[in-house]
């Protein structure tokens, strides 16, 4: 049985001034090691849902919390956010907003010398995640000239570098082209695999994450309406009208199936639609050659 | 006549430090083109200059045979309208429906024409119920959908987007899609910056790629946005549609497939014989 990290407990929440709940009788687990991927449409709660997590709410954002929210051994009401901040990391979409010092380095270092750890345990962890994150070429540089992608993966690192046992990343790649995307998401698959970080990721884009996690949580309106493994989510008929952008190729598994076509198992990339139409075809022309 | 006409277009902000060179194209009326390319590679300082917003250091761009030096951004603008990447740079107002009477107040119209035109718009996006409220207690998505209200509702010829479906869900996004399609049935010149390969390919017919300040590549949309050279040098992944199409060239899949419906008729072909 795997560790319970997070435990959220009938949760309601209800911004300062507001009259709808920005979370409804919201309740789930997380495992250590898991990696969720939280999405839905605008406004439907995701980023609130984030914020409990390192106690942004109740201690920042003000409002009316009912139900329990516990993260490791912490009663998330009642500690304050720089325990908490040392157990949970958060990177946001805008790294710009986040990164504020004159070189990579520093920004790494920051938050470190405000742990109030000793100059030698600095120094060890600067150099370990620099090599892990692969920032030595620009570890001297000042975060403003560098790429988007670039900046994303020094905000990365200057949270990873405080070990926290889990992240939140709220849409980290809203802002990035593509390929930058993708190398963002890679370090973030990496350092749950490997450093068994357990991670909560909010994105919108399903086709670039959805074969890498271990379970997908949909909202909508401020309560969670599905969670599960990704093939059981994708199974949803109603998923695009929830607003979730269903990856083309489940649109195309869809489509086959209405057809009488129907493939061995929903595929999550596009090597999975392509193997699986290989193999059928190869059998066609076995059956075929048998035949005759 | 060419809805925009660039020649030997260079720009810099720092001197010196090219963020624009020599860069040529022509755009027809009518037509709806993408520009895409990785971050920084130039593309919201090229819209900038189909307003007038920023000038040629050498060069020149003419909208609708108008040369950009020689007008006002307030002239071109009526001819050119260009919503933004983040609607927060772009509203103002107090509420919904001053800001989207704005520029048809700047712009003279009469009361009555101002009156049926905002009702009418405010309806097509779903802002009606909102009219009363200031801009800043819309999401964002229905901010992006003001923004773009706001700009459409004086019926420019050519409107232009920076990044149209960036934090939208699925729901936005068709309808977002929705709206240019209409657009481009109308005939309007439709131009949009995006990384959306999917939206590309579903939308537009052409596109022009800039890499670091050049335009590298332009061309039918189907053609340039299957091109793994390209999309490598633009920092952009082909849609999962057309990696799909590669993986299965050797059952005899062409390379160009982008929509679900020319795989699905392929697979369909390859599985039944």
């Amino acid at each position: 049985m795997k560790e319970r990290l997070i435990s959220i407990e009938n949760v309601t929440f209800y911004y300062t001034g507001s009259r709808t709940p920005a979370l409804k009788d919201v309740s789930l687990s997380v495992y250590r090691g898991d990696f969720l991927l939280v999405t839905g449409p605008s406004g439907c709660g995701k980023s609130t849902l984030c914020r409990l997590l390192n106690g942004l709410i109740p201690h920042f954002f003000s409002g009316e919390l009912r139900g329990k929210v516990q993260v490791l051994d912490y009663d998330v009401k009642s500690t304050p956010t720089h325990v908490l901040a040392r157990h949970v990391g958060m990177v946001f979409q805008n790294p710009e907003n986040q990164l504020f010092l004159s070189s990579v380095e520093k920004e790494i270092v920051f938050g470190l010398e405000n742990l109030g750890l000793p100059k030698k345990e600095i120094k060890r962890r600067l150099e370990e995640v620099i090599d892990l994150l692969e920032l030595n070429d620009i570890r001297d540089k000042p975060p403003y000239e560098l790429s988007g992608g670039q900046q994303q993966k020094v905000a990365i690192a200057a949270v990873v570098a405080m070990g926290p046992e889990i992240m939140v990343l709220d849409e980290p790649t809203a802002h990035l082209d593509p390929l930058s995307s993708k190398e963002v998401l890679s370090l973030v698959f990496k350092l749950n695999k490997e450093l068994g970080v357990t991670v909560i990721l909010v994105e919108h884009r399903l086709d670039m994450t959805i074969n890498r996690v271990s379970k997908i949580l949909v909202m909508n309106k401020g309560e969670i309406i599905l969670i599960g493994e990704p093939r059981d989510v994708l199974n949803n008929k109603h998923l695009e009208e929830l607003g979730v952008n269903t990856p083309k190729v489940v649109k195309v598994y869809n489509e086959l199936k209405e057809k009488g076509i129907v493939l061995s198992q929903i595929p999550l990339t596009p090597e999975e639609l392509a193997s699986q139409v290989k193999l059928r075809r190869a059998r066609l022309i076995h059956d075929v050659s048998n035949r005759s | 006549m060419l809805a925009i006409e660039v020649k030997g277009l260079y720009f810099y902000y720092v001197k010196g430090e090219y963020v624009l060179e020599d860069i040529n194209f022509e755009i027809e009326e009518g037509e709806s083109v993408v520009i895409m390319g990785s971050n920084g590679a130039g593309k919201t300082t090229l819209i900038k200059h189909f307003n007038g917003l920023l000038k040629p250091i050498k060069g020149h761009v003419k909208v609708l045979g108008k040369d950009t030096k020689e007008c006002t951004v307030a002239e071109l603008s009526k001819l050119v309208g260009i919503v933004f990447q983040n609607p927060g740079h772009q509203l103002f107002a107090e509420t919904v429906e001053k800001e989207v009477r704005f520029a048809l107040e700047n712009f003279g119209f009469s009361e009555n024409e101002i009156r049926r035109r905002v009702s009418e718009i405010l309806k097509y996006f779903a802002l009606e119920k909102y009219k009363n409220l200031s801009p800043f207690n819309l999401s964002e998505g229905e901010k992006k959908r003001l923004a773009i209200a706001s700009v459409l509702v004086y019926e420019p010829d050519i409107v232009v987007l920076d990044e149209p479906t960036i934090g939208q869900d699925a729901i936005q996004r068709k309808k977002i899609a929705e709206v240019l399609r209409g657009l481009i049935r109308d005939g309007k010149t439709v131009i949009a910056v995006t990384h959306d390969v999917e939206f590309a390919v579903e939308l537009f017919q052409r596109a022009i790629i800039l890499s670091r300040g050049r335009l590298i590549a332009d061309g039918d949309v189907k053609d340039v946005l299957t091109d793994q050279e390209i999309l490598k040098a633009a920092n952009l992944l082909p849609s999962q549609i057309t990696e799909c199409a590669w993986l299965l060239r050797d059952l005899g899949f062409p390379n160009c497939i982008v929509s679900i419906q020319e795989l699905e008729e392929h697979i369909i072909k390859a599985l039944r014989g």
